[in-house]
């Protein structure tokens, strides 16, 4: 996977990690994948919220150790 | 989904009435969060709300003795709210702030600032800024022209979720 972007959100509070990810797609094209990484629990389902809003794609979620990674493909 | 159904944004109106850090931070959050999503954000600001919108160096703004007492007993700028309980001469909005700090969350002025970067549509009263005896230089810039009840009422009214706050 060729993500062309990543962000790292970690120790961030809500709601920093969906402006992190707001400003993250500005810089990309359509189709081109970010992903961002995030310690706050809540982003779990805010970060779904945000996609299925925004119409960006998340492609791609997992969690270890405490991090959670999404990956979003740009609309 | 339909072609037309996808192209309506969503939109949602904050009627930002309250002066104190909590509702400001709230607001703030919820305006910025909100324009992330891609939602059209306005926020009308009324009242208290002005505390938010004068310039943090603006010190005793207002026209004559009275409004500058209002200036006096309660300091405007968004960095200089109070805590509507626990304000302790300034030592409870000091701890929040810290706390602020040690958690990563963002400030009330932060995220002023990204809502403006986001295109939040920010709307003055007008009725307060005569109330109060304020001048669009006192206020931070970037907002749109002041606006009376009507306007408020017509974001609220087409705006698919409203709140005041």
């Amino acid at each position: 996977m060729d993500i062309k972007l990543k962000v790292d959100a970690s120790g961030l509070s809500c709601p920093l990690p969906i402006l992190k990810a707001t400003q993250g797609m500005k810089t990309i094209q359509p189709g081109e994948l970010m992903e961002i990484v995030a310690t706050d629990p809540g982003s779990v389902k805010d970060m779904a919220a945000w996609a299925s809003s925004t119409g960006h794609m998340l492609v791609e979620q997992d969690s270890a150790n405490g991090k959670f990674r999404f990956v979003l493909r740009h609309k | 989904m339909t072609a037309e159904v996808a192209s309506k944004r969503k939109s949602i109106c904050i009627i930002a009435y309250s002066g104190e850090l909590e509702p400001t931070w709230a607001s703030m959050i919820i305006a910025s969060t909100a324009a992330a999503m891609d939602m059209e954000v306005s926020i009308f600001v009324t009242f208290w709300g002005f505390g938010a919108l004068v310039k943090d160096s603006k010190r005793l703004p207002g026209k004559n003795l009275m409004q500058r007492m209002l200036s006096v007993m309660q300091r405007p700028g968004i960095s200089h709210r109070k805590l509507s309980k626990m304000n302790f001469m300034g030592m409870g909005p000091w701890m929040m702030f810290q706390l602020a700090k040690k958690y990563n969350v963002s400030k009330p002025k932060d995220l002023l600032g990204m809502c403006q970067e986001l295109g939040v549509k920010i709307y003055p009263c007008q009725m307060t800024m005569d109330l109060f005896g304020l001048n669009k230089e006192d206020l931070i810039d970037g907002l749109e022209d002041p606006v009376g009840a009507a306007t408020m009422l017509q974001l609220a009214t087409e705006a698919d979720s409203t709140l005041f706050i």
